[in-house]
């Protein structure tokens, strides 16, 4: 019975989202929506990636990770090479733009992993740095002056991968893998002791968790005509933090509102970088004093329209 | 002779690594908190330090000492307004908390001053030069290796000789029971805080006297750094965050002499993840069970 009623609402929100894409596309082509508000919607896309992708690493597994502009750089950087230096098309670019990020995690993953709460912090703001650094040294691609890319980010694209990002994170999170990572959260010692292998679902989030960032990664690269290693520094792993954190820490909803939010905020103070940094720190501090959990908490927006009898089993396993 | 000169460079460079580092590692050995706030401590103080020495005309002790209780009073309100409500909150939580207090300083005072770099001016500190066994040295190099002793020496005497040493040493190892045994844990606490903060001041006047140029996001890089050297000697562990500090410095001029100058500040992170991984309890730390 509740199968076929998370089917039919999972078709719903499928169906709900082709149709926005459909209205996007429509006023894009018509010459409606200007070039401005266009980009605005491919930031809010590219966000929401990344903020999906943290949230599996952080709300779902628990693992404090501040590095995820690391990950990023790696598949913009990744997804670069492939369409400037070796002329491959787009669609290659994108899934090795993710493969590359995904194999960083993995590299990261297995050794810092083993590390807790604070360490396991320091540690990927320290792996996110290392990445910068490499890269400023490569000279293959430009070093500090960065690296041209071909403007090949569309509507489309974002869409799709936006969507993808959230079906998968969203079924991930309602799998056996996905309950596993979440006992991880809530309490690591009982989930190793209960037969669950911690270290190595810990490294599988964090692998589909720095997929997803490479994906961003090359969709940011090809939005932005260039790159440079100074896009990538921890500023930007915070900027990516704090949708986590505003959305609530563990909620799928939440850090997609928090990305659609902030991307708009931070679109209108382009011009006063400060005061964006200013509202973003107070925010962060506000929140932790009086809603540590976040806008939403663990809850999803599509859980707010149930009965609540039925909320109880909808609860983490709804998409926006 | 090189080799010398790189080694000197870098103690110079590992003291003042040092004196940031004591701070994050009594902060970290008494709340369990890293104090992100506490490289931007650092960038105050050598703002204090640098209108002291310019607008007020003051030489290089009374800079410091001003910089210094400046840095204090800085680091009790920080900790007074931001952390203590959020005590008994998640460590994730103060993590986050700390964050934002890091970039609220950093872009708080952006806002208000701008982002215009400053210079230190070069008469601050005599700048002799003399040579030992066919080693050319800074003296001011030696003084601030000198200033940076004074100061480890002096929190010696105040962690293991005074009331209040010894109040911070309780807290740390059993807050409650100490609470019981009648300290007053809040005070304790603002006090780490105040002298920790002290001693990034400190450390702040000292560099900007050493590099000449500080500008208002000049904390962030040697924070961290500073922090990789709190954990490379044990964190938590005083003795520990000093050698941890000179031996960073003294790696990183070691990098730099190699002719690897560019990746300097990577070295510090690889040195972090190591140390991490193979010996997560640092140089100095006792390796803990973890209990249930």
């Amino acid at each position: 019975m509740t199968t076929i009623k998370r089917a039919k609402g999972f078709w719903l929100s499928i169906s709900l989202s082709l149709i926005f894409f459909a209205i996007v596309q429509v006023l894009i082509g018509g010459g409606s929506l200007n070039p401005f508000y266009q980009n605005t919607l491919m930031f809010i896309g590219i966000n929401i990636i990344l903020a999906a992708s943290l949230h599996l690493i952080i709300g779902i597994t628990g693992q404090f990770s501040i590095g995820h502009a690391g990950f990023l750089a790696v598949g913009a950087y990744a997804s670069a090479v492939m369409t400037m230096k070796l002329n491959m098309p787009f669609t290659v670019a994108l899934i090795v733009g993710g493969l590359a990020a995904a194999i960083a995690g993995l590299i990261i993953g297995i050794p810092s992993l083993r590390l807790k709460g604070d360490y396991l912090a320091i540690a990927t703001l320290g792996f996110g740095e290392i990445v910068r650094i490499v890269l400023l040294n490569i000279d293959y691609v430009g070093g500090a002056s960065g690296m041209q890319v071909s403007h090949l980010t569309t509507w489309p694209w974002v869409f799709a991968s936006v969507l993808v990002t959230i079906i998968v994170i969203r079924n991930f999170t309602s799998s056996t893998h996905g309950r596993a990572c979440i006992s991880i959260r809530e309490d690591e010692t009982a989930a190793d002791s209960m037969g669950i292998n911690t270290t190595y679902y810990k490294v599988v989030a964090f692998a589909i968790g720095a997929f997803f960032a490479g994906i961003a990664g090359a969709l940011y690269a090809h939005n932005f005509y260039i790159i440079q290693p100074s896009n990538f520094g921890f500023l930007k792993s915070f900027d990516i933090l704090i949708l986590v954190v505003l959305g609530g820490l563990g909620s799928l909803s939440g850090a997609v509102l928090a990305a659609v939010l902030l991307t708009v905020v931070t679109t209108f103070l382009q011009d006063y970088p400060e005061t964006r940094m200013i509202i973003y720190s107070l925010v962060l501090i506000v929140m932790m004093l009086y809603r540590p959990q976040g806008l939403m908490g663990t809850k999803e927006i599509t859980s707010m329209f149930k009965r609540k009898g039925g909320s109880s089993h909808g609860n983490k396993n709804t998409a926006a | 002779m090189e080799l010398i000169q790189q080694l000197i460079n870098g103690v110079s460079l590992g003291s003042i690594y040092a004196l940031i580092a004591l701070g994050y590692t009594m902060v970290y050995g008494i709340v369990k908190l890293i104090n992100f706030a506490h490289g931007d401590v650092f960038m105050v103080g050598s703002f204090v330090g640098f209108y002291s020495i310019t607008v007020l005309d003051l030489s290089f002790v009374p800079a410091l000492l001003i910089a210094m209780s400046v840095c204090a009073l800085f680091g009790v309100l920080i900790e007074r307004i931001a952390y203590k409500p959020l005590r008994n909150a998640t460590r994730i939580a103060a993590l986050i908390t700390a964050i934002g207090v890091s970039l609220l300083i950093e872009y708080g005072f952006i806002y208000v001053r701008g982002a215009q770099p400053e210079a230190y001016p070069n008469d601050v500190l005599p700048t002799d030069k003399f040579d030992i066994f066919g080693v050319s040295v800074n003296s001011q190099s030696i003084l601030i290796f000198g200033v940076a002793v004074v100061l480890m020496i002096i929190l010696q005497i105040i962690v293991h000789k005074t009331k209040i040493g010894k109040a911070m040493r309780a807290v740390s190892f059993d807050a409650d029971a100490a609470k019981l045994m009648g300290i007053n844990v809040n005070n304790t606490i603002s006090a780490t805080f105040a002298i920790g903060s002290a001693l990034a001041g400190a450390a702040g006047v000292i560099f900007g006297i050493y590099y000449i140029k500080i500008e208002p996001l000049m904390g962030v890089l040697p924070g961290l750094k500073a922090f990789v050297a709190a954990v490379l000697g044990g964190i938590g562990i005083i003795p520990g965050a000093m050698v941890g500090g000179l031996l960073l410095g003294v790696i990183e001029a070691l990098v730099s002499a190699a002719g690897y100058s560019l990746w300097r500040d990577a070295v510090a992170f690889v040195v972090l993840i190591l140390i991490l991984i193979f010996m997560p309890q640092g140089l100095f730390g006792k390796n803990k069970k973890e209990k249930v």
